[in-house]
């Protein structure tokens, strides 16, 4: 590894001498602290959009309510990604613990993990661990119990929304936004709904303090990441390095000294092409990334890949609004279109505003970005598009 | 999914194209826009049902907003400022019409809705002429449903805008149609795709005047009809149901809430019908035998003490509610009305009564019947119908296939003048009318029960028996002291009749539920399947919404008011078939021509 990469061994870091000892500690504090500390941390989501997580915690606890409810999303759907399997499987523990303190701040004695369905296979494990937590939770007096739902497969699942309605029985929709879940979530009551690597974060907050998780990172990206590495790369794996690192950097460390590009997000993330690598910085500043990171060298074809994306993003539309449903059709048969001579270059144009029409008109993120990988893909390889 | 209505206390300001504007505090931008003369696009928006946020046409610039926001599903806060027609705007609706249009088998000239649909008013609006993306209806394999004697369902013509599904659950809490499969293969479908006939549908028809496109549209039957009356070997009798009459002039061009009865027969006339008759004449017939079944009932209960009579007792009238109940409550079906619904009613006796009376031959008779609904569409096919030995209603159309017909045969309908019902079979009572309202059918036949009873009128101001006039999103529950027994009603003296209006299935069903779990005592309930009774119906003009039916049902109860006869034992022509065909209430003939029963469904 070389200097200028950064590892950090905060995630999946050892557990703390005594079960479900930081936990403890938390619960003697006052809620507020809790909210401060996160704040001073800095601490984003990692789920994708990044949204302020003390944020989140403070709203939902302002809302009365007799019911509340904290949600683990561990769909992990993005192609690419598998970081969230690893957390799960090294580190429950932390996991339990970020959702037991969320449950305190906000007022909840309810949490749910969605649990992807293709990830059945750690249940038995995951089950022995949440006997422990709720033997300790019963001994800590904290009136907090977690279950777990397995999902169905559909990546849109994932979308916080759609997530609450495949919970609660319904068809895996997407709902209009507001209300937001911090007032109107699972079950139409106020809910928080954080990433797996969100919750294992406060976690750690609570355990080092956000001073010391402040020196990690930039100032719009604090922490750790926890990044999952696939494509044309000698080492493809699970990689908790330091945010807002340069790109470059991580090809030199990653790559096989012939990387002509790299996804960072994921389908609904941004293309990046080597003669950008230099000016782009990982992180909320720059590209951010739910932590999949898939490496291209030469011997691809970028038609082909997007290509692919536009097949997945074709296929896990939910299908209920026009600008995704049909846009997503259109751009798949529009690039063969072009790539087999039946439609001018410049239909291209045409797609990227079809593209931009997507991303400012459709009803969840899912639709929204996918102009991300389109436009990122088309404007940085547009021969490859043609010829 | 966002609630439509909230609780609407403070007031902020908006800006919306440049002019402030203060609204109440939960409304939708769309909401604002509205009052303010600003017209927005929107297909999968309707009044009547909560937001879906899906087409994606109403989208409007929120000045400081990444993206576009939805109108429709976007409350209004304080300080907004919103732009509805930006060049950011109208690029992104464009956009988004041109891509249903990219899927939609746009072919116009050969769809039923050509002339009164929301994407084909949009698509002229947008001026899209120019096909921006590739056509995808090409390699498509769209099913259409034409099994149906009522509905057809044509997937190459919908948007996917979810109004269908969402009326079939919020209105009719029937579920019959659903969403399935995801991305480009998302549809609307039935359980298992069967078709439509074989699932719990009800035919109620109210998908299809919430449909913006061809997608959901009845079955027609007026080339069926044209060719009947152009036989020279047949006799085409036609019947007009109660709503029809308030409700064709909106077809025509006409403003809500018309009374056209005068007009509407001098069409049938020119149109050609042999004999323009009334279903209010059955209606009124129902009440004398639906008001003797419950009293019947009711003396079986109270005096025989008889365990097995069935009550409460419900209308039969609507034959949405009929199906439903087959299908949901099959163990009630014993509570149903034993009456035919007045169309059914009325094609029976057309085939006999009649045809005897015109010394004509049975088989010689075309009978066509006019109505509101959807429903009696299939209910005429239903096996059960056929007692004159043929089938009772040859043709049922629905009042937009009567407006059909007024144009295609050139008449200008606004002019025409007012003409009268023919006889036998034309003398109606107001009773008659408020049928076509929810609430009518209970208050026709209070007015008739109790004045059987107590050989008095019934104590309310002009009859109007306003407590059981039922109102939209609710069940109404009344009841009614009845003191002053005639000798051989006293066994009702001193009881307290109780009533409960239910309109929209949904509504139905929470009655219905009451009386499964025991904590219902009524003893008459009166159900329309469709939001505001038989005027709601799902063969009514196209668009619907409340006010659109509130000014209906004001015109039918004004028709009722202007009527001179206004109950329906007093109809002269109800004495008269009695005393000569029927017999008495629940004779030997009543039971053959105007009695039925029903069987059980099973549950999907
Ligand atoms: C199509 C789609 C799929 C998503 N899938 C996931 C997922 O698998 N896991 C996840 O944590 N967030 C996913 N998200 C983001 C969630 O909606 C939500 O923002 C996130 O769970 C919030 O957690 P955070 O604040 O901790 O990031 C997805 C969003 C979209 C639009
Ligand atoms: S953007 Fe796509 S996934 Fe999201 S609601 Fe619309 S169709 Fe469904
Ligand atoms: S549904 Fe409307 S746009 Fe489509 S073919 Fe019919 S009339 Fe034309
Ligand atoms: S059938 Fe009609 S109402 Fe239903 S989704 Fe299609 S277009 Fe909309
Ligand atoms: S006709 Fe009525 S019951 Fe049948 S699908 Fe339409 S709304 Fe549902
Ligand atoms: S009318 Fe607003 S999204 Fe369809």
């Amino acid at each position: 590894m070389s200097e200028l990469i950064q590892r950090v061994d905060l995630i999946f870091g050892e557990y703390s001498d005594q079960k479900y000892k930081v936990l403890e500690e938390a619960l003697k504090r006052p809620n507020d602290d809790i909210i401060k500390d996160l704040l001073d941390s800095g601490l984003k989501g990692r789920g994708g959009a990044g949204f302020p997580t003390a944020l989140k915690w403070k709203f939902t606890a302002e809302v009365p309510s007799d019911e509340k409810y904290v949600v683990c999303n561990a769909d992990e759907g993005e192609p690419g990604t598998f970081k969230d399997r690893e957390i799960l499987s090294r580190v429950p523990r932390k996991v339990f613990s970020g959702m037991a303190i969320c449950g305190k701040v906000i007022g909840s004695n309810k949490g749910l993990i969605y649990l992807r369905g293709e990830y059945k296979f750690m249940l038995p494990e995951l089950l022995k661990e949440l006997d422990t937590y709720h033997e300790h939770a019963k001994k800590l007096n904290h009136n907090f119990t977690i279950e777990i739902r397995l999902g169905s497969g559909a990546y849109i699942c994932g979308e916080e929304s759609a997530l609450f309605e495949s919970m609660e029985g319904k068809r895996g929709e997407p709902r209009n936004k507001p209300p937001y879940p911090t007032t109107s979530g699972f079950m139409g009551k106020p809910t928080v709904i954080n990433n797996v690597e969100t919750f294992v974060n406060v976690l750690m907050i609570c355990r080092i303090g956000p001073v010391q998780f402040r020196k990690l990172g930039t100032t719009d990206s604090r922490g750790s990441k926890v990044f999952s590495v696939s494509g044309d790369t000698p080492k493809p794996g699970i990689y908790e390095l330091e945010l807002g690192m340069p790109l470059f950097q991580f090809v030199d460390e990653f790559g096989d000294g012939d990387t002509k590009a790299v996804q960072v997000g994921g389908a609904s993330g941004f293309c990046v092409p080597r003669k950008k690598f230099k000016d782009t910085i990982i992180g909320f500043e720059g590209v951010p990334t739910g932590g999949s990171m898939m490496i291209f060298n030469s011997s691809r074809s970028m038609y082909n890949v997007l290509h692919n994306y536009l097949d997945f993003f074709e296929e896990e539309s939910c299908g209920q609004c026009t600008p995704c449903r049909v846009g997503c059709q259109q751009l798949r048969k529009g690039i063969e279109a072009v790539k087999r001579g039946e439609k001018p270059v410049l239909y291209l144009e045409q797609l990227m505003k079809l593209a931009e029409t997507m991303k400012i008109t459709a009803k969840c993120g899912l639709g929204q970005s996918v102009a991300n990988s389109f436009s990122s893909i088309v404007s940085n390889f547009k021969e490859e598009m043609i010829y | 999914m966002a609630t439509k209505e909230k609780s609407k206390t403070k007031n902020i300001t908006i800006k919306i194209d440049g002019q402030d504007i203060s609204v109440a505090e939960g409304s939708t931008i769309l909401e604002v826009a509205r009052k303010t003369n600003i017209h927005i696009p929107t297909l999968c928006y309707h009044d009547d049902l909560c937001v879906a946020g899906n087409c994606r046409v109403c989208v409007v610039e929120q000045i400081g907003a990444r993206n576009l926001v939805a109108s429709c599903a976007t409350p209004a806060a304080e300080g907004m400022n919103i732009l509805t027609n930006s060049g950011k705007v109208r690029l992104a609706r464009k956009h988004i019409v041109e891509l249903l249009l990219s899927e939609h088998n746009a072919d116009c000239t050969k769809c039923y809705k050509n002339g009164n649909c929301e994407l084909q008013n949009l698509a002229s609006e947008m001026l899209t002429r120019d096909h921006l993306f590739l056509d995808l209806v090409a390699d498509r394999h769209y099913s259409i449903d034409k099994f149906n004697p009522a509905i057809i369902k044509d997937d190459s013509r919908c948007i996917r805008c979810q109004r269908c599904v969402r009326t079939c659950e919020e209105l009719q809490s029937v579920s019959a149609l659903e969403v399935a499969n995801k991305g480009a293969h998302m549809k609307i479908s039935t359980f298992y795709e069967h078709p439509l006939f074989e699932v719990v549908c009800t035919n109620c028809g109210q998908c299809v005047n919430r449909c913006p496109t061809g997608a959901l549209i009845e079955r027609t039957y007026v080339d069926e009809v044209w060719d009947a009356l152009y036989n020279p070997k047949k006799h085409v009798v036609v019947q007009t149901a109660p709503a029809v009459r308030i409700a064709l002039g909106e077809a025509l061009g006409m403003e809500p809430g018309k009374i056209v009865t005068g007009k509407m027969v001098a069409a049938l006339k020119r149109i050609g019908f042999q004999s323009v008759l009334d279903t209010d004449f059955t209606a009124d017939l129902t009440i004398i035998e639906e008001g003797h079944e419950l009293l019947s009932r009711l003396k079986r209960a109270l005096v025989d003490k008889d365990p097995k009579v069935a009550l409460p007792m419900t209308t039969s009238c609507s034959p949405g509610w009929i199906k439903f109940i087959e299908h949901t409550f099959p163990e009630y079906l014993p509570n149903v009305s034993t009456c035919k619904s007045p169309q059914q009613m009325f094609g029976a006796l057309a085939k006999t009564f009649y045809a005897q009376k015109r010394g004509l031959n049975p088989e010689d008779i075309v009978s066509v019947s006019v109505m509101p609904c959807t429903a009696k569409k299939y209910e005429a096919d239903r096996p059960e119908m056929r007692s004159s030995g043929h089938k009772d209603v040859d043709f049922v159309l629905t009042t937009r296939e009567l407006a059909i017909m007024i144009r295609q045969a050139g008449l200008d309908f606004e002019s025409l003048p007012n003409e009268q019902y023919d006889s036998i079979m034309g003398v109606s009572s107001g009773a008659g009318v408020i049928f076509g309202s929810t609430g009518g059918v209970m208050e026709a036949a209070l007015r008739t029960v109790y004045e059987v009873v107590t050989g008095k009128e019934i104590p309310f101001e002009n009859l109007n028996i306003t407590p059981v006039r039922g109102t939209e999103g609710e069940v109404r529950k009344a009841s009614l002291k009845i003191t002053g027994t005639l000798p051989d009603f006293n066994f009702l003296e001193g009881v307290e009749l109780k009533c409960v209006v239910a309109n929209s299935l949904v509504y139905a069903k929470r009655v219905m539920q009451e009386v499964r779990d025991g904590k219902a005592d009524y003893h008459f309930i009166e159900i329309m399947a469709c939001p505001g009774g038989c005027l709601g119906g799902g063969g009514q003009p196209i668009p619907t919404s409340p006010e659109i039916r509130a000014k209906r049902k004001a015109a039918i109860y004004q028709e009722d008011m202007g009527m001179t006869i206004r109950k329906s034992h007093e109809n002269p022509e109800v004495t008269a078939i009695y005393k000569e065909f029927l017999g008495k209430p629940l004779g030997h003939k009543s039971h053959e021509l105007l009695h039925t029963h029903y069987k059980a469904r099973q549950r999907y």
